[in-house]
């Protein structure tokens, strides 16, 4: 008896000490919190530069402390959101997208930055990106300091596509390709590409113009071949489709690996966005964190990472740096114009949609989803075989019931 | 006649394994594509055991099977035990039916419904990140314990029971008449169990694909995301050295049971 | 002599009794909570209202499923017989041989016939080799069919193949001997004493294939929602909990209505053996 308890103490104690162990701190090492998109930041992967590394190193070299990068990825704005919502996470840095920063500084869940910590941020261009009007998510830009951003344009295959119907966002609705297209997996981009082909604004409060546009995706529901979002990559690359819609800086992936894609912007615009580094209010380290905010900004870490994704750089020191450049066109001949080149286009971001609208979206988009194809044979075929499961029932049932009767009069 | 049968057979076998088999064949080809085969070589396997997430996720796999089988071996032991001495029938039949729910639903429900658990209760206690490693363990427990108490128990009512008596008349107490008479004679049940647990909790997806949260990656989730995403062709490796594990492990169970007896009958 | 229990005997259930409740019976008891009430908590039918509207993705399911399990049995019934006419030895590697595919994660599988399928995919290079036009397969709804057949024939075959190496030579000599020609002999002898093998294959192929959706979002690139589908969008992605829950409860108890209707079947048919 005496036993069990010793050994039930042991074990509460253990059991104790276990979360403190876990958090127990080495000797004057800061951790500082990332929390980034999956695949957003040069890793040091394939001859990269390993940028979280290379920042741990400057930091030390420059203010004498050893700070450590703690490195986490999110694959969605939403995931990322209820994450740091809950209060229970300790991030520094995040980067969410436009319309989530808007709601995030709506909510105060952001924190202003001390620009005289971020000195390289003069150097991003929110001209070159989107003209002179500073972008709705931030109007005072106060909040945010642009990563990347980029566009959606239309990837497809040269080898599959006549060149005669390029250009407009109608080719997705074009029959010669059925079978053969691809539509985003997600309610907001797959309404922005029938809202763009039909003329309105992505962020419209007209509920007939909604309702224009899942008519428009349900008729174009017979000749997708799927629904899908970063398997477009390989679809794409081993000719598995011949049309997706899909961000410019993805397109270069794609493009390495398959020479017969090509890349167009639709002549009715197309949506932009924009993904910026924020300091949550529950960062414990503001001050670090702007810090590597700069060193983001920095020559050598925002070319790296320019070049590891491949998406637009806000950056001057990326887009003027000749190197770059050269890498950039060795990619693809026209990489600069198609990332940097659009300027004059008609681009326009996803707003913060109020919660209604955000409802009245799902359910247009459950609409769509549940919506399927007849198809004859299968339930031709289905039928034949209930039919014969029903008359084998009954074939059954009338044969036990005659043997009943049979045995009843052998009985007597 | 025979070798219509054979042939059926054999090219049903060859269906079966095609896919597999390209899988397999592409992990060991140089270039990045499943359009051409350009080249023997292991540079999926060197990238794989790069990869940290894999290597994370494959972590995560082996701590929750583990776990999750010797918990749900633990408590389906007991209660194989207790459902043998059990001598309300109405209780035991009730028990039994329940036990029973989790392998006649279908795994999607059963997700599904552990998940509205966990988020409700999360909600009641202010947890709004309670998904992860601690609810995946609590659901492969119980969708594993089903399992457990199904090879145990046949193992408890082919036990003899004299032999239990004549240990009790020979002066062990009750504890000590389970622990050195009745349990040796059940442990292959409870091996068995334990073992089927393990596989059973590192080849569940779709259980896990609600109770956890992208924090907590097991192996399948790891491919799930994966497949939904760019595929890397590490996964074919990956997947690769998953089917000759699988493969190893079969062949041990199968046939080292028949070595052992030829090897018996060799003694005689 | 009724013999006494010891504390141990006594208790030795009731760790798992407490999981149960906890973690069978309570979820359990949530989905039927969240089924039957609005976001706001309050008791409705709005939920079930909410499913006539889903009435086609049951119908399309069904129909799925049912092709599928039709497939898989005869496909799967004739394997099973030649496999149990084998040598002893052959039957052991074929054994392993079917078992391995139902140990290898559906994931895998699925997503390697996928490729093999794909319209860039090796059977389509093949066919262009060859000079013939490609052929699109992904994202029909054959393809959906081929795969719940591809994935779960091994759960056909090995059910039908234990009843059938169960079953006594001698019965098949008796009757050739009472005269019964190879029909007869399969469909007065084999078939009815394999049905126990048949119901519980049928119900292993079935099942999973009404509850899936991995397989419809590969293979059917997403254009055919299935229950699965549906049911999994609530909760991964637009978080309507409780029409999920409401669709969960209406499959549970579609399928296990079809489970009885299968026993059944095996019930029936265990009768008519004596005569």
């Amino acid at each position: 008896m005496k036993k069990t308890v010793t050994v039930c103490l042991l074990l509460a104690l253990l059991l104790m000490l276990i979360p403190q162990l876990a958090s127990c701190k080495k000797g004057g090492v800061t951790t500082l919190y990332v929390y980034n998109w999956g695949e957003y930041i040069s890793d040091g992967s394939e001859g990269t530069m390993d940028v979280n590394a290379a920042f741990e190193e400057w930091y030390f070299d420059t203010y004498g402390e050893r700070v450590e990068v703690n490195y986490s990825t999110y694959s969605s704005n939403e995931d990322m959101y209820a994450k740091l919502s809950s209060g229970a996470s300790e991030y520094d840095i995040v980067i969410p997208s436009d319309y989530m920063i808007a709601r995030m500084i709506e909510e105060e869940l952001l924190r202003p930055l001390d620009f005289s910590n971020i000195p390289n941020s003069v150097y991003i261009d929110l001209e070159a990106m989107f003209g002179a009007e500073a972008p709705y998510y931030d109007p005072t830009q106060s909040y945010s300091v642009p990563y990347t951003y980029g566009t959606i344009g239309i990837i497809y295959n040269k080898t599959m596509v006549d060149e005669a119907d390029l250009g407009s966002w109608d080719i997705m609705w074009n029959e010669k390709y059925t079978g053969n297209i691809l539509q985003f997996n997600n309610s907001r981009d797959a309404f922005a590409t029938a809202l763009f082909k039909l003329g309105y604004s992505v962020n419209t409060d007209s509920e007939a113009e909604w309702q224009e546009a899942l008519a428009l995706l349900k008729s174009q529901k017979p000749i997708v071949q799927g629904y899908v979002m970063d398997e477009i990559f390989n679809k794409m690359e081993n000719g598995s489709a011949a049309i997706a819609p899909y961000y410019a800086g993805d397109f270069f992936t794609m493009y390495g690996d398959n020479e017969d894609l090509g890349f167009f912007y639709p002549s009715e615009g197309t949506n932009v966005f924009v993904d910026a580094m924020c300091i949550p209010t529950t960062s414990k380290n503001p001050e670090i964190a702007e810090r590597y905010i700069n060193f983001m900004l920095s020559k050598e870490a925002a070319i790296a990472n320019a070049e590891y994704m491949c998406y637009a750089s806000p950056n001057r020191l990326v887009t003027e740096d000749a190197d770059y450049r050269a890498a950039m066109e060795e990619l693809h001949p026209d990489a600069m114009e198609i990332l940097y080149g659009t300027g004059e286009m008609r681009l326009e971001f996803y707003e913060n949609l109020p919660e209604q609208k955000l409802m009245m979206l799902s359910h247009l988009w459950e609409d769509l989803k549940i919506e399927s194809p007849i198809n004859t044979s299968i339930i031709v075929m289905a039928g034949v075989i209930a039919g014969g499961l029903c008359t084998a029932f009954v074939f059954f049932a009338i044969r036990r019931y005659r043997r009943k009767k049979l045995l009843v009069r052998l009985w007597q | 006649m025979k070798i219509l049968s054979r042939t059926y057979m054999w090219v049903v076998f060859a269906l079966l394994y095609a896919p597999i088999l390209v899988l397999v064949i592409f992990s060991f080809n140089d270039g990045g594509s499943l359009a051409s085969y350009t080249g023997f070589s292991f540079r999926w396997y060197g990238e794989l055991f790069h990869d940290s997430v894999a290597l994370q996720s494959l972590k995560n796999s082996l701590f929750l099977a583990v776990s999750s089988s010797l918990l749900a071996t633990l408590i389906g032991t007991f209660a194989a035990l207790g459902l043998d001495r059990m001598r309300n029938r109405y209780v035991k039949g009730a028990v039994n039916a329940v036990t029973n729910i989790p392998m006649m639903n279908p795994d999607i429900v059963t997700g599904v419904s552990l998940m509205l658990l966990f988020v409700a209760v999360g909600g009641i206690l202010g947890l709004s990140e309670i998904l992860g490693r601690w609810t995946m363990l609590m659901a492969h427990t119980t969708f594993s314990l089903p399992y457990v108490i199904l090879s145990v128990l046949p193992r408890f009512r082919q036990f003899d029971r004299t032999l239990r008596e004549a240990a009790l008349d020979l002066g062990c107490t009750p504890w000590q008449s389970f622990y050195k008479v009745e349990l040796p004679a059940i442990l292959p049940g409870v091996f068995s169990g334990l073992v089927m647990a393990f596989t059973l909790s590192l080849d569940d997806f779709v259980i896990s694909h609600f109770v956890s949260s992208p924090d907590f990656q097991t192996l399948p989730l790891y491919i799930y995301n994966q497949t939904a995403h760019n595929v890397k062709y590490s996964m074919y490796a990956l997947c690769t050295l998953i089917i000759f594990t699988i493969l190893a492990l079969l062949l041990v169970i199968n046939f080292a049971g028949s070595i052992g007896k030829r090897r018996k009958e060799g003694a005689k | 002599m009724k013999q006494k229990r010891s504390l141990l005997e006594r208790a030795a259930a009731v760790p798992h009794m407490l999981w149960a409740v906890l973690f069978i019976i309570g979820p359990l008891l949530f989905v039927l909570y969240f089924a039957f009430t609005d976001t706001k908590g309050e008791f409705s039918f709005s939920n079930i209202e909410l499913l006539s509207s889903y009435s086609h993705i049951f119908f399309l399911s069904i129909c799925f499923s049912l092709v599928a399990t039709a497939f898989c049995l005869l496909i799967g019934y004739p394997l099973a017989f030649v496999m149990s006419r084998a040598k002893p030895s052959t039957q052991k590697l074929l054994t392993v041989l079917l078992m391995l595919p139902m140990w290898i994660s559906l994931l895998i599988r699925t997503y390697s016939l996928m490729t093999l399928l794909d319209n860039g995919g090796l059977v389509n290079s093949l066919l262009t080799s060859m000079g013939l036009a490609p052929v699109t397969i992904v994202g029909t709804g054959g393809a959906v069919i081929l795969g719940m057949i591809y994935d779960f024939l091994p759960y056909m075959v090995l059910p039908i193949y234990t009843s059938m190496s169960k079953l006594d030579g001698r019965y098949l000599e008796a009757a050739a001997d009472l005269g019964c020609n190879g029909f007869q002999t399969l469909f007065r002898v084999i078939l009815p004493l394999t049905v126990p093998g048949i119901v519980s294959g049928v119900t292993m192929v079935f099942v999973p294939s009404i509850s899936t959706f991995y397989i419809s979002q590969k293979l059917g690139g997403g254009n055919f929602d299935l229950i699965g589908d549906t049911i999994e969008r609530q909760f991964k992605f637009t978080s309507t909990y409780h029409v999920g829950a409401a669709l969960s409860l209406v499959m549970m108890i579609l399928i296990l209505i079809s489970i009885a209707v299968m026993n059944r079947f095996s019930d029936s048919d265990g009768e008519d053996m004596p005569i």
